[in-house]
């Protein structure tokens, strides 16, 4: 047990999904940045995924690709995701982060781990990095009490099904839909598919990511899955301008979407 | 030597290389590596495979001796494996026919593939054409600008090429575009990888596939009456350079020589020399040399040479390095620019910027070395797509006459 699985058990038990919100760290720049994600607390996210930002993200979309870019333009640096940890901590949600590996490498996975858990944060979200290509961080994070929160896909095998929900603790990210990070008009069957394969092969809680843009859809994924992950929509909201308020907005409608599920 | 060196099956050589990709792909990479593993010594696979290189790309490519050349580099006999011979003008088809032929096998109808200076766009839309493949092809937008003729070529030939926009707008962005085509479209696509480098199977599988030029370039030299002192090639992921080694690996009296490009020299920061200037690191789903900044961040490459330009190496190139097999060498824009001179005005032959590296090295080499050397370069293409970039560095443009 963890942070972060005792805080989507506690959704659980009022009947209700957790929400997840997503945000770059550094934009429009750290310190609205940082703002921004006290926002998704205030406005009723349960966990703040904190992304430090990288030059290559393969499996972003173009709204996120582009707050990446600014970020690292104006010099944000893998230290500031650390510090965003802490804020988010402090303001009463379950921080972790979603990182490209190089970074956590770089870094040293046995460093990147403990500095978390430093910070505050509970886990990490590895969007290019599969249980099976990097046993050194499932074990710098099993020693460092850190959740690692694998991915599955439409395309995952019922093998890997098996060997990604073993490795993973906290919570298993599902993307219902083939493709990168952004907004989609309709998620379909496939992500019910996905959260009841994913159970099938062991897992205790199942968050959906990708595509997730409205209270709609949100109610919709809250009525099968223990989470729904909201990134785009609320990088959008943000916009370069940093409109905190829009922002504000925006969370609370995927808020009162994951209490409406039937 | 406790074993061969040659044709290591990865996924990872030394501690490099490996799968480091989102979990989307991991079901199409075992995929591929099991059409791989059977189609590589299936008859019908080989046979096909062996048809197309003779009868399409007109293999075996021969190997010229360039003596008024070899007079700028110490007097060494120096001589060329004609890649740049190839149909569609360079290396890049040994490998596209191999993949495309995989494609058929996987029952997919729609290939996709990065390209730098245009090479492997167009040799993969060459391929795509012949065997009735839709064919997506990215490129960085300002690889476009500069290998304008490539993507008319690319194009013509039935491709759709997109302009990559983003980051550097160069052959790394192109590949993250690709990458991310290939999580949406997993079912239907085959990603045609144009380098020995990305995850597992492609460092090995583009490798095999390009071990054909020092299988026969090996045979040719000892016809010619003996094995090189050394071979050289040009390295941007590596596989001309991984295709021209692999059959001398276990020749231990030849020097393999990899040739990076140092742009405007390595300590200026501009350049694209990866295992000079780099350090260990994950970037397009190995684990390999790149270059980057303290925290992980991909560092802008530069070259003169859009197949170059790129800020990462093949796996297989970081462990050679790593085990003193073959050396790597930074050749600046300026030295390629000097051998692609020399070489077009004592042979007449127009060598792709690219290969124009390896020259360079083959003359700092046969200084070196001196008469009673023998060098075999690689010269890995043509250079009428550089036709215009070279005019433009000679101040031979006839708007700039005046």
């Amino acid at each position: 047990m963890s942070a972060l699985t005792d805080r989507l058990d506690a959704c659980k038990a009022e009947g209700r999904a957790a929400l997840v919100g997503y945000l770059p760290v550094g934009y429009p720049d750290v310190e609205t940045s940082i703002a921004a994600m006290r926002v998704l607390v205030e406005a009723g996210c349960d966990v703040v995924e904190v992304g430090p930002p990288y030059s290559d993200p393969v499996l972003d979309g173009p709204v996120i690709q582009h707050a990446a870019a600014v970020a690292l333009e104006r010099g944000v640096t893998v230290d500031d995701a650390f510090v965003a940890v802490r804020a988010v901590a402090e303001a009463g949600a379950v921080p972790v982060v979603m990182s490209y590996a190089n970074l956590m490498l770089q870094r040293g996975w046995d460093r990147f781990a403990a500095d978390l858990r430093a910070a505050g944060g509970a886990g990490v979200i590895t969007p290019d990095l599969t249980p099976d290509a990097a046993p050194e961080w499932v074990d710098a994070a099993r020693a460092a009490e850190v959740d690692t929160i694998f991915l599955v896909a439409p395309s995952t095998t019922r093998e890997r099904m098996r060997l990604t929900c073993d490795a993973t603790r906290g919570f298993v990210y599902a993307t219902p839909l083939m493709g990168v990070t952004g907004e989609r008009a309709a998620l379909g069957d496939a992500a019910e598919r996905v959260v009841r394969e994913a159970r099938e092969a062991g897992a205790e809680r199942v968050c959906i990511g990708v595509g997730v843009s409205t209270g709609e859809q949100a109610a919709e994924v809250a009525g099968f899955a223990d989470g729904v992950i909201v990134g785009t929509a609320f990088v959008r909201a943000l916009g370069d301008e940093g409109d905190l308020e829009r922002l504000r907005a925006k969370v609370a409608e995927l808020a009162a979407g994951v209490r409406s599920a039937a | 030597m406790t074993g061969s060196l040659q044709s290591a099956p990865g996924p990872f050589f030394g501690e490099f290389g490996g799968r480091f990709v989102p979990e989307a792909l991991m079901a199409a990479l075992d995929e591929l590596t099991d059409a791989y593993d059977k189609a590589r010594i299936d008859p019908a696979f080989t046979g096909e495979l062996e048809r197309l290189a003779r009868d399409y790309t007109g293999r075996p490519s021969i190997v010229t001796e360039v003596p008024r050349f070899a007079a700028h580099a110490g007097g060494a006999r120096v001589f060329l494996k004609r890649e740049d011979l190839n149909h569609t003008g360079s290396h890049k088809i040994n490998n596209v026919l191999g993949q495309a032929l995989l494609t058929k096998r996987l029952g997919k109808s729609r290939v996709i593939a990065e390209t730098g200076a245009g090479q492997h766009g167009v040799a993969t839309a060459t391929a795509a054409a012949l065997m009735d493949l839709e064919c997506v092809i990215y490129m960085g937008e300002e690889d476009t600008e500069r290998q304008s003729l490539n993507v008319a070529r690319m194009r013509l030939l039935g491709a759709e090429v997109i302009p990559v926009a983003t980051g550097t707008r160069t052959l790394r962005d192109a590949i993250n575009e690709a990458f991310r085509d290939w999580v949406a479209n997993v079912d239907t696509t085959n990603y045609v990888f144009g380098t020995a480098a990305g995850p597992h199977p492609f460092p090995a599988m583009v490798r095999d596939f390009q071990r054909v030029i020092s299988v026969e370039a090996r045979e040719q030299m000892l016809a010619l009456g003996g094995l090189p002192d050394a071979v050289l090639a040009c390295v941007g992921g590596g596989s001309n350079a991984i295709g021209s080694f692999d059959a001398f690996l276990d020749d231990a009296s030849v020097r393999l020589i990899g040739c990076e490009a140092a742009g405007d020299g390595v300590e200026t920061g501009r350049h694209a020399a990866t295992l000079t200037g780099g350090r260990p690191g994950i970037l397009h789903g190995s684990l390999s040399y790149i270059l980057q900044d303290a925290d992980g961040q991909t560092q802008p490459s530069h070259s003169i040479s859009a197949g170059l330009d790129y800020p990462g190496v093949g796996p297989e190139h970081t462990w050679l390095s790593s085990i003193g097999r073959a050396e790597y060498w930074p050749v600046t824009d300026a030295e390629a620019m000097e051998a692609f001179r020399l070489l077009t005005r004592t042979e007449g032959i127009l060598p792709a910027i690219e290969s124009a590296h390896a020259l360079a090295g083959a003359i700092r080499l046969g200084k070196e070395l001196g008469p009673g050397a023998t060098l075999l370069v690689t010269l890995s293409g043509r250079g009428d797509k550089d036709v215009e970039q070279a005019a433009r560095w000679f101040d031979m443009l006839p708007e700039e006459d005046a």
